[in-house]
């Protein structure tokens, strides 16, 4: 036995380090790990740099608390900025134009009626969109199934996200703020499109979340002889109760950030209305009519607006992934 | 007779009634098999004109009424058949056992006695199936109403991601019990009846899910128990469990068996010559031809019959592990 422990221990000594490979493969290796690696730093490099401009150019007036409880300024400056001499006067316009003038200081920059309306239209939007969206997943995947009328629904559905968001707009305009001259631009009107634009979200995420209930738990409820809507409430819905609503959140934020079916649909205002009736105005329409109109205080507006909505996505989007984090189903 | 029969199957599809007394239900041919006091439990016995005719079996001097009466039984999935030939008959608090090889057809034949087989698309059955002398597959029968009267246990445990005592009151709550005292007393008394209740009692709010595979499977029983039906089907019950879990869901049946009928579905041929009195011995035949395969009942028998002396050679040769 002892003539043999040298020899094992020969054989323990192979070598297993990567200096065995050919350099062919070695040089192989290494190219495509940096190249990997530099790929992942120049897609990172507009993220990066996105974030960075818009913080540094729209923070600063974000932080002050006019922001928040203020009326936008200089709507009668809106409508005559080619070369009206008032601009400074009405708080509105270009600062180094303004600096004799020295009005332009005293510009008080708030942008409440925008966050207000933000909130409403996706409040309005999500009303509409998520118990209907729900509802029609839980059709297609608990009782359509494979059918035809499903498979046609499905199939629309998935048209339906690939529809640009600009088309939602177009289509609200005409169906609805037509229909009413000035007055159909409203809060609701925008709700309206952007409800057109979450609800093919909403029905996809759901039926995947729903896809995702373990079909053992239908049968066990059936078993114990219970019919499919009180299977789908009682047993489906809380399994994957976790996953649709970060899917509704994830869809909410989407038409949060939406500009197009927007500026249609809501008309402009600069002072803050809580209805759903009446002109309005979102984040997003900010951003857009305020680069549109020029000048450096529109602009810090702009900026301002921007982060805003890009702080309202970043918490919608991170709770979905909280919630996500708990979901049970797939895990067991 | 007829109008008997259209009575039964209406009030299955409707409420439930008190008894079912079997004298009222069968109608025709298998009259001659009623001869059981449901009320009373008290069986008859068996004449020998009956034992004639139930297919050569060799029944005991008592037996159970008749719950299932199948008889040339065939299921389809869309065009394909995929069990045929399946005659029986599944008797009150009796185990009834299937067994066979893999893809012969005893978990699709299971299926059809609580209509289970519903829940997949383009099943359909041909042939009689009837439970107490009611055609399952009737038109005024109502598979809701079925599965209340016929519980299952599937395979794996499969209990709802719910705390354990919800996944035991889930049963009794749809069926519209809501009161707080009243679910206890449901939920201990099936756990009890499950041999569950000492190990879970100190935490019947913890999720279900925290157990282990066999006292999941116990609560699964215990789920099924709670909503009080005549028939439990059992799809391979203990085939996720380790030897030991095995044994006390086998006693559990033993057990159980007083209270309810139960039609177990096993792989484990010991299992069924253990717990079961009577067997029911499935194979597949292949068509040539087209390369079909077909599940199929060879033979249907008491379980000491099967085991010591099968009428039929497959039977032999699948019990003494010649044909697997």
């Amino acid at each position: 036995m002892s003539t043999s422990t040298p020899e094992s221990s020969e054989q323990m000594r192979i070598s297993l380090s990567s200096a065995n490979l050919s350099k062919k493969r070695r040089v192989r290796n290494a190219a495509a790990s940096v190249a990997m690696v530099a790929a992942f730093l120049i897609a990172a490099v507009p993220l990066f740099a996105m974030g960075a401009s818009v913080l540094s150019q729209g923070l600063g007036v974000v932080l002050s608390v006019d922001w928040w409880t203020q009326p936008i300024p200089g709507d009668v400056g809106r409508a005559d900025l080619a070369g009206n001499e008032d601009l400074c006067g009405l708080g509105f316009g270009d600062a180094a134009e303004c600096q004799a003038g020295g009005s332009s200081t005293s510009v008080i920059k708030g942008m409440q009626p925008a966050i207000v309306g933000t909130f409403l239209t996706v409040f309005g939007a999500s009303a509409m969109a998520i118990p209907l969206g729900i509802l029609g997943a839980i059709y297609l995947h608990e009782y359509g199934k494979t059918g035809r009328l499903a498979r046609f629904i499905r199939f629309m559905t998935d048209v339906m996200v690939g529809v640009p968001s600009v088309v939602m707009g177009v289509f609200i305009y005409t169906i609805w703020v037509l229909q009413f001259g000035t007055g159909g631009k409203s809060a609701f009107a925008a709700s309206l499109a952007l409800g057109c634009l979450m609800l093919p979200i909403v029905v996809r995420s759901t039926e995947e979340m729903l896809k995702l209930v373990p079909n053992a738990l239908r049968e066990a409820s059936a078993a114990l002889g219970t019919r499919t809507w009180k299977t789908t409430l009682k047993v489906v819905l809380p399994a994957a109760s976790a996953g649709i609503t970060s899917g509704c959140l994830l869809a909410v934020a989407r038409a949060a950030g939406e500009t197009a079916p927007v500026v249609f649909t809501i008309g402009y205002v600069t002072t803050t209305n809580f209805s759903m009736r009446g002109q309005n105005t979102t984040l997003s329409a900010q951003i857009y009519s305020q680069l549109t109109n020029g000048g450096s205080i529109a602009t810090q507006l702009a900026w301002g607006a921007a982060v805003t909505l890009v702080g309202i996505v970043l918490v919608l989007t991170l709770s979905a992934r909280a919630i996500s984090s708990r979901l049970t189903i797939g895990k067991t | 007779m007829q109008a008997d029969s259209e009575q039964n199957s209406a009030s299955l599809a409707g409420s439930i009634p008190s008894t079912l007394a079997p004298q009222d239900v069968v109608g025709g041919a298998e009259q001659e098999l009623l001869y059981t006091d449901l009320d009373t439990g008290a069986a008859l016995p068996i004449t020998a004109e009956t034992a004639a005719s139930s297919d050569a079996q060799n029944l005991p001097a008592e037996v159970g009424s008749v719950v299932f009466d199948v008889d040339n039984l065939s299921v389809y999935y869309g065009k394909y058949r995929a069990v045929r030939d399946v005659a029986m008959k599944v008797r009150k608090n009796e185990i009834t056992a299937f067994i066979g090889p893999s893809g012969c057809g005893k978990t699709t034949v299971l299926r059809c006695f609580n209509r289970m087989n519903d829940l997949i698309d383009g099943a359909r059955v041909e042939g009689k199936i009837e439970y107490h002398g009611v055609d399952l597959y009737g038109e005024k029968v109502n598979a809701v109403e079925v599965r209340r009267r016929i519980g299952m246990v599937f395979q794996k445990p499969n209990p709802f991601p719910k705390s354990i005592y919800e996944n035991v009151a889930y049963g009794p709550r749809i069926g519209g019990i809501k009161k707080k005292s009243e679910l206890d007393e449901i939920v201990e008394s099936s756990l009890k009846r499950a041999a569950l209740w000492d190990e879970v009692k100190d935490r019947l709010k913890a999720s279900a899910l925290g157990i282990s595979g066999g006292q999941q499977q116990r609560l699964c029983i215990a789920r099924a128990i709670a909503v009080n039906p005549e028939v439990i089907l059992m799809d391979e019950p203990c085939s996720a469990l380790d030897p030991i879990a095995t044994a006390r869901i086998e006693d559990l049946m033993k057990e159980i068996k007083t209270e309810f009928t139960i039609v177990i579905v096993t792989h484990n041929m010991q299992q069924a010559a253990r717990v079961s009195d009577a067997t029911a011995f499935y194979s597949t035949v292949v068509n040539p031809e087209s390369d079909v395969r077909t599940g199929l009942l060879v033979e249907f028998d008491r379980t000491e019959t099967i085991f010591a002396n099968p009428s039929d050679e497959r039977t032999e040769h699948y019990i003494t592990g010649r044909f697997g």
